[in-house]
């Protein structure tokens, strides 16, 4: 009965052998402190931990394409398991071909996903090659009308594809689809475009989570005595406080090492998987910063070297440890309100890919929202922008784009004076 | 049968539109008759068709002069038009799928819906109405610096109100009501993702000019009706199972009507500027501009068949009423799609109509729900082939005057410069 858990797990997964009615008892009994085997799954779990890891950091050292194709492939782990989840076998039967809906969906999401993120990354790659740049450009243009008659496609395939009294079994199929592909995609699509960002931006969100995993696991371990919500019985708040400061602290010192890192902090402009070069910009580069006064002689030093990036990495560390958990708790409600299990079993022990990912989810969304609204990220640029007019314009229209801008600029001007 | 139709019509005079006439029989009759595909159900075969149909027709004609008198008011109004509808219709969906005796356990928990939905008008609308804060104030006053900065930093202050709604959610989970809360949760989102998605693409063709608003939706009213009509007088052969009143005559004579009634709608529409151009600012008042190369007319010659049995040998032709043409194919053909979906729906969880807001029709939603496909493809449409035909120059004015720095539009000036006048030079 032992359970190959890995570390970053250990709080949820003795449930999964349990009856979801035993979890609500409050008694000692559950808790990790009291546990006599603890310390042989602990073992196994972390031999697992260290596989999954060591595979992360390869295909980190990869790079961003290999990066994406890691996403893309967990998004249809993620996917698949889901769209299982809800789905009774009697009703399929009686569906022939309704199942391959989704997948038409699902392709049409990463069509229209990818397709967005990626274009402006995509034309950069081709712009040597005048034909295909031409098929790119034509391609991006028509990109939205494509998708969206794809999704038309399936929408009037489904609708002729009504059955009498299956009628509410397929309309719940359908919302659960969409739910399904709006969560999985939104959150990964901010997650590649992360990655394109600088790996950085989606290493560091990503290690936050698991080193809050760890540290609540391990502080649950040893400390845990006070329950924490009915939801998630195993969980304490020893756990979560505990877990809280390391995760903040270790945000501090951990963007300092990965930000030395080229590989890690440049952007990828386009799709190329070569090496990369870039000046860091002021965010990486070491600044002094002061220690208070009240610090006692004998500590050796005065100032430190802080790259500013490191005050960033403590806000996305206190939301690592407040509000991601969250994600964990949605998912164990989700759960115990539909009497399952487990999402999946594609992770022996563990359960599924969305079990993983549950967090991770919740976290990917706000590194990118905080990225875009307080690490200014100018993806535009000046040579971008004046290839597009020199390469899609008529002489003609670029007369009239020159005499516009100069006009407003101008007027601001005069304005401003 | 029939004398307790006619006893409906005296006693509560219905007001449905007709463009809603093929639904509503529906709304008197027992749900498991409408199943049926026997002639009684068909509209040829109806004794009192006459007198709903007059019924019908003077409620429509007083939707109709009410909606003229909000374009004639211009694209504010439209837009709080449309706000007031999106209100009305989330609150209808709201409702529907609500159950009383849980709901009495859970209280404050109708609140969390609401909570949502201001999230979504403030994601969607807020950038415009924060566009409108800045263009209405001076800059020192204190509302000046709120707008700016709001607009600024939007997307995390509604990504923190998600949020806020996602724990309060995740905190208000009682025992043995997982179930019930988590799909209303999921209702919540699908029905705003639904209902926010057409009507912030409506209030994007309304500010690049009413007549991307206005040309769609006619299309729908003109399909319904026709098709309502060519259902009345020939109507025989059903269309599909989910909608039995349809017939394969009304939806044939409904899209050769509106493809056509498009191609001239197009042209009436098209002379008038206020139709036409768009609305870079919030006035309210008379708009001039420069309509472009969409509306000025051209010469067309008509082929040879129809000159040698028609005077004319050639017409004036707006571009913008072959563009039409497709959005009259699109109404015709694929909107439908969405009153099946809306009936199907229905079906599936037993409901008669999505609300009760107007008598005798049901819902805003009932009468939403071919305008909502529409609406989107009226966006996505102009979106891909208008704007980048005739108006490449918006396009990247636009982006750059919202990407780069003010020092980075001067550089790129220049170097626009260098390529300008070097080209002069060369011709």
């Amino acid at each position: 009965m032992i359970k190959e858990n890995s570390v970053g797990r250990m709080r949820r997964r003795k449930g999964s052998n349990e009856v979801p009615a035993d979890a609500g008892q409050a008694n000692g009994k559950q808790f990790l402190v009291n546990d006599q085997n603890k310390y042989k799954s602990m073992l196994i779990r972390a031999n697992s931990s260290m596989w999954m890891i060591g595979g992360f950091i390869f295909v980190v050292y990869m790079g961003h394409l290999y990066i994406w194709a890691m996403v893309v492939i967990i998004q249809i782990f993620m996917a698949k398991e889901l769209f299982g989840l809800l789905r009774k076998a009697n009703e399929d039967k009686q569906l022939p071909g309704f199942k391959h809906l989704n997948w038409h969906f699902f392709f049409t999401a990463t069509l229209f996903v990818y397709g967005r993120i990626l274009s402006q990354r995509l034309v950069n790659t081709v712009t040597t090659d005048k034909l295909l740049y031409k098929i790119v450009a034509n391609l991006i243009k028509y990109h939205m009308v494509t998708c969206y008659f794809l999704y038309i496609a399936g929408f009037v395939w489904f609708i002729l594809s009504l059955k009498k009294k299956m009628y509410k079994y397929q309309f719940g199929q359908y919302a659960w689809t969409h739910m399904i592909l709006i969560v999985v995609f939104t959150q990964s699509s901010f997650t590649v475009a992360n990655i394109f960002e600088g790996i950085f931006w989606f290493l560091l969100p990503a290690s936050l989570i698991v080193i809050n995993d760890i540290a609540a696991y391990i502080f649950g371990f040893f400390f845990g005595k006070t329950p924490l919500i009915k939801l998630s019985p195993k969980k304490t708040w020893e756990g979560f406080i505990g877990a809280s400061v390391t995760t903040i602290i270790s945000a501090f010192l951990l963007a300092n090492f990965l930000g030395r890192f080229q590989w890690l902090t440049c952007p990828r402009k386009d799709l190329s998987t070569g090496w990369l070069q870039c000046d860091p910009g002021p965010l990486f580069t070491p600044e002094t910063f002061a220690l208070p006064g009240w610090l006692p002689e004998w500590f050796p030093w005065t100032e430190i070297h802080v790259l500013p990036v490191q005050w960033h990495a403590l806000a996305l560390g206190l939301f690592a440890s407040i509000i991601a958990p969250f994600g964990g708790f949605f998912a164990s409600g989700f759960k115990r309100a539909f009497k399952i299990k487990d999402f999946g079993d594609s992770i022996p022990g563990h359960g599924g890919m969305t079990d993983r990912m549950d967090c991770q989810m919740v976290m990917a969304v706000f590194a990118y929202i905080y990225h875009q609204s307080f690490i200014v990220a100018q993806s535009v640029s000046v040579g971008m922008i004046f290839d597009q007019i020199v390469m899609n314009l008529s002489y003609k229209e670029q007369r009239a784009l020159y005499a516009k801008l100069g006009q407003i600029i101008g007027d601001k001007k005069y304005g401003e004076s | 049968m029939n004398a307790k139709l006619m006893e409906k019509s005296f006693q509560s005079p219905r007001s449905p539109s007709t463009t809603r006439s093929r639904h509503r029989r529906k709304s008197t009759e027992a749900f498991s008759d409408v199943v049926k595909v026997s002639d009684n159900n068909l509209l040829l075969n109806d004794q009192n068709k006459y007198r709903s149909m007059w019924v019908r027709t003077y409620s429509s004609v007083w939707m109709l002069l009410f909606f003229i008198l909000v374009v004639y008011l211009g694209h504010i109004y439209l837009w709080g038009m449309i706000v007031i509808i999106q209100i009305l219709m989330t609150s209808e969906l709201f409702n529907l799928l609500r159950r009383a005796h849980e709901a009495k356990q859970l209280p404050g928990f109708r609140l969390l819906n609401w909570h949502f939905f201001f999230t979504a008008m403030l994601y969607v609308y807020g950038r415009i109405l924060g566009q409108q804060i800045t263009h209405a104030v001076t800059p020192e006053k204190f509302f000046y610096k709120l707008a700016t900065s709001f607009m600024k930093y939007q997307m995390v202050i509604c990504y923190f109100l998600y949020i806020a709604g996602f724990m309060w959610f995740i905190l208000t989970l009682k025992k043995k009501m997982y179930k019930y809360q988590f799909s209303q949760y999921a209702w919540t989102h699908m029905i705003l993702i639904v209902v926010f998605a057409q009507s912030s693409f409506t209030a994007a063709n309304i500010f690049e000019g009413i007549f991307w608003f206005l040309l769609p939706a006619s299309l729908i009213a003109i399909n319904d009706v026709a098709a309502y009509f060519f259902g009345f007088f020939f109507g025989k052969t059903p269309l599909i199972k989910i909608s039995p009143r349809k017939t394969w005559e009304g939806f044939i004579g409904a899209s050769v009507t509106t493809v056509i009634a498009a191609f001239f709608l197009a042209n009436v529409l098209g002379h008038y500027r206020w139709m036409t151009c768009p609305r870079r600012d919030f006035s309210t008042g008379w708009l001039e501009c420069d309509p472009g190369p969409l509306f000025k007319p051209e010469i067309f010659e008509l082929p040879r068949e129809i000159t040698q049995v028609l005077p004319w040998k050639e017409m004036l032709v707006l571009p913008v009423q072959w563009h039409a043409l497709c959005l009259g194919l699109f109404a015709s053909v694929i909107a439908p799609f969405g009153g099946f979906f809306a009936s199907g729906f229905k079906r599936a969880f037993k409901i008669k109509d999505f609300g009760g807001s107007i008598p005798g029709h049901g819902g805003f939603t009932d009468r939403m729900d071919c305008q909502m496909v529409m609406a989107v493809f009226a966006y996505i449409y102009h979106q891909s082939f208008v704007i980048p035909q005739y108006y490449p120059v918006e396009i990247l004015l636009e982006q750059i005057l919202r990407s780069l720095s003010l020092e980075d539009q001067e550089l790129l000036v220049s170097k626009l410069n260098e390529v300008i006048d070097g080209r002069h030079l060369t011709h």
